[in-house]
């Protein structure tokens, strides 16, 4: 069903787990809702899907189906780039590229992507996100190549070589920086979230059934190759992540899978002045409350924006943010029971990913791998030696003012790639941590979406 | 499974299935990179492959600055690679 877009009392921005079940659970407590989304089809990165598809090789697909079948009363709106959100008188205006959305409360809830750290090599075509592959794999049913070494940190490479390997590509190896040993460390949080575990070790099923080579404490830290990657550089790392001195080999592939955790994509809390801080991660991720309200009035947020933990915490966090947006949109009293269990729910998914992130740090030792000509800024190629001249030589102490002098940032992804590198890079030549004021100062985007001047003279 | 799309590529023609993103359909047919970088002139492909990153920019229909990896493939489409900026044209 449409309803004329003022009159929609909740927007829902981004179509993802967390959005899904926000805009279901406000709908189903009377709401009127509007869900917007970039994409073809709702189901964000997760259920990235291809029309036809149901459910081979998807993840928790019985609950989409669910979450579908509940949008009968929600106004959605796919295909819907967001590039600004602004208050407006009682409420916010949400701009996109087919025009504005008038709500009176929104929920953003816009996901997350694949966190990068450069190295040597990592701009030569066929080094793919980790994330980006998968995409290729779920949405379009394409497989990034043939010979493939996916690397990085974090569960998620599980699922990226195991979909690589049922898609028919050779997986030359899983090198996973971290150590997943460190689960060890937070027994309860893991213990609580068996199904988890059970989901890993399917994925290590299909890789060992395959004779995949799984490594830990092991990094590829360069790629080689003329006009496309030929090969990578694989080596163990000490515990800073620093290469073990003799441990290089050389990986024959034609493509590559990295990723280093995610990161939150944040553009629209920032324009709309809701606080951050840094997230188990070492992310910036945005402030919620048990109620999912951000700081700024209006505004509740849910799933990976308040920090990466995953879908069936996204669920819970989209059902909280729906039912007290419904609460104060049209004075839905949730159920005190219910929202005591989300709450439970909460605490333990958000335990599991704290032990998560401790498993799967990213160690400062990576900025050993790359040399003063690699690229960090994919967009402006800004080298590393440039970013740290513009510390040693122009004397910038913060990653904001290294943008302005260098321009690491300032292309046309904004420094949504290089804006984590460039700012651990920077903490760690003025000799400190990165803090979330470093994030703030690469994270803020008045426009979140590139849009044409026509987009702009619109409105 | 799908229904067949064709469209041109540097002049040749390429078969991908509907609903593939231009950026998936020439990955599938082969094609790693079709941009080369407005300062070093380096080649660049699909990265982040979910519209975050800008490195598979590519010229459609005459349009530069398109973003292979979130433009879904049309029937007819013509397709060329984009170097720099996109030829001064920057219609967008």
């Amino acid at each position: 069903m449409s309803f004329p877009a003022e009159a929609a009392e909740i927007a829902v921005l981004g179509a993802g787990p967390a959005g899904l079940a926000a805009a279901v659970t406000a709908a189903s407590a009377g709401a009127r809702v509007a869900l917007i989304d970039a994409g073809t089809r709702v189901g964000g990165q997760f259920w990235r899907h291809r029309e036809g598809d149901e459910g081979v090789g998807h993840h928790d697909w019985p609950t989409l189906v669910r979450l579908r079948a509940g949008l009968s009363r929600v106004d959605v709106r796919t295909r819907h780039a967001i590039w600004h959100v602004e208050r407006a008188d009682g409420g916010f205006t949400v701009h996109t590229d087919r025009g504005e959305i008038a709500c009176r409360t929104v929920i953003v809830a816009t996901g997350a992507y694949d966190r990068q750290v450069p190295f040597p090599g990592w701009t030569l075509p066929g080094v793919y996100t980790a994330g980006g592959v998968q995409a290729l794999v779920k949405g379009h049913g394409v497989r990034a190549g043939d010979r493939v070494v996916v690397a990085g940190t974090g569960p998620f490479l599980l699922p990226v070589a195991a979909g690589l390997v049922d898609a028919g590509a050779e997986v030359a190896g899983v090198f996973e920086a971290g150590s997943p040993a460190g689960f060890a460390r937070s027994p309860l949080a893991v213990l609580a979230n068996a199904g988890k575990l059970a989901e890993g070790a399917g994925y290590l099923k299909t890789l060992l059934r395959q004779r995949v080579p799984y490594r830990t404490r092991t990094a590829v830290v360069a790629a080689h190759g003329t006009d496309e990657v030929e090969s990578v550089t694989v080596a163990s790392l000490d515990r800073q992540w620093r290469i073990v001195p003799g441990s290089e080999r050389t990986v024959a592939c034609d493509t590559v899978a990295v990723g280093y955790g995610f990161t939150p994509q944040l553009e629209l809390p920032v324009q709309l002045g809701c606080e951050t801080r840094l997230g188990a991660d070492g992310s910036l991720v945005a402030v919620a409350d048990d109620r999912q309200r951000a700081t700024t009035a209006g505004v509740y947020l849910a799933g990976e924006v308040c920090g990466v933990g995953g879908s069936a915490l996204s669920l819970v966090e989209g059902e909280l943010a729906g039912l007290h947006a419904a609460l104060t949109a049209v004075g839905a009293e949730p159920n005190r029971d219910t929202v005591a269990r989300l709450l439970r729910q909460r605490k333990s998914l958000r335990a599991f990913a704290n032990a998560m992130h401790a498993a799967h740090p990213v160690r400062p030792g990576w900025q050993t791998w790359v040399d003063s000509g690699t690229q960090i800024c994919r967009c402006e190629e800004v080298s590393v030696g440039t970013v740290r001249s513009a510390v040693k030589d122009l004397g910038a102490t913060d990653a904001r003012t290294v943008k302005l002098l260098a321009r690491p940032g300032m292309g046309l992804c904004q420094g949504r790639v290089c804006g984590y590198a460039t700012a651990c890079l920077v903490a760690a030549e003025c000799g400190r941590e990165p803090t979330a004021a470093d994030l703030d100062g690469v994270a803020a985007r008045p426009i979140a979406q590139p849009v044409t001047l026509g987009d702009l003279a619109r409105g | 499974m799908s229904e067949c799309v064709k469209f041109s590529f540097r002049g040749q023609e390429i078969v991908a299935e509907a609903g593939q993103s231009v950026g998936a359909a020439l990955i599938a047919a082969g094609h790693r990179s079709w941009r080369t970088t407005r300062r070093e002139g380096a080649p660049r492909g699909v990265f982040c492959g979910i519209g975050v990153c800008f490195d598979c920019l590519v010229v459609v229909n005459g349009k530069p600055g398109r973003r292979a990896c979130l433009t879904e493939v049309l029937p007819g489409d013509v397709v060329e690679p984009q170097e720099g900026a996109g030829r001064g044209e920057l219609s967008c």
